[in-house]
């Protein structure tokens, strides 16, 4: 059973940037998904009172928990917009080559931008120095 | 000329024996993300997040606490499904590929168990 011939795989194809973006997909996907059980266990903390929450708040606010909190920031951003994608697809929309090369350079320009404004807009809600109102 | 039993045409279903069920469902839960993420972005962040009374203030409220949970929901539903299909794309061993699944499975409905009560200790005590 193991022997059996195998259809060309993605080795055989021309890189396009469309790939790189489809495989992002994914790969946000699962970091989102471990952004998923991270709000669970801050709210967790929440629930389990203010000193829980002090320590995952001190917790986040390192230097390694700021830097993942950004991953994760991108990642829920980035899945969201190209997921608009897969959905216009998925009406028979902009699949065509042009479109679809369009649509992708449109989806990763607005997920950087809206996870810069988020990043500030979270910075100010944590009342980080620098951008305190 | 189709092949398919006027039953498999009735039932609407392909030989995986379950239809679109899934593919259907990441697309619902998905829609209904995107204005709760959107929502709870917004919301959130405009909360004084250090301040413990502050933010558990503002998840006390009613349609704050109901949002949420329907985001927790959601979040987790549309995570497992697609934490599926990567293992079924990537893990071919049947053993291990029977066990990262069911791990999976335990671990988001745990997770949205938590996420669930959690939201409903903040707004019910």
């Amino acid at each position: 059973m193991s022997e059996r011939p195998l259809s060309p795989h993605l080795g055989v194809y021309k890189f396009a940037y469309t790939m790189a973006l489809s495989i992002l997909h994914r790969i946000t996907g699962c970091v989102a998904s471990v952004g998923f059980l991270v709000f669970v266990w801050w709210l967790m903390a929440l629930a389990s009172g203010p000193q829980a929450y002090a320590s995952a708040m001190t917790c986040l606010s390192t230097l390694v928990g700021k830097l993942v909190l950004v991953g994760f920031t991108f990642s829920f951003v980035y899945h969201s917009c190209n997921g608009i994608r897969h959905l216009l697809w998925d009406t028979g929309r902009g699949l065509e080559r042009r479109q679809a090369r369009a649509s992708g350079y449109f989806v990763v320009v607005a997920a950087l931008l809206v996870t810069a404004l988020t990043i500030w807009c979270a910075c100010r809600a944590m009342g980080f120095s620098g951008v305190a109102t | 000329m189709s092949l398919r039993t006027p039953l498999g045409k009735v039932l609407g279903r392909g030989s995986a024996g379950e239809g679109v069920g899934h593919w259907w469902v990441q697309r619902v839960t998905a829609i209904a993300l995107l204005p709760l993420t959107l929502w709870f972005a917004v919301s959130l962040l405009r909360v004084s997040l250090q301040s413990y009374e502050a933010v558990r203030g503002w998840l006390a409220q009613p349609w704050v606490a109901v949002s949420t949970l329907l985001l927790v929901v959601a979040l987790a539903w549309h995570s497992k499904l697609g934490v599926q299909v990567v293992i079924e794309d990537y893990v071919h061993a049947k053993g291990v590929k029977t066990a990262a699944l069911l791990l999976s499975t335990f671990v988001h409905v745990a997770a949205a168990a938590a996420g669930i009560f959690a939201v409903l200790v903040l707004a019910l005590s």
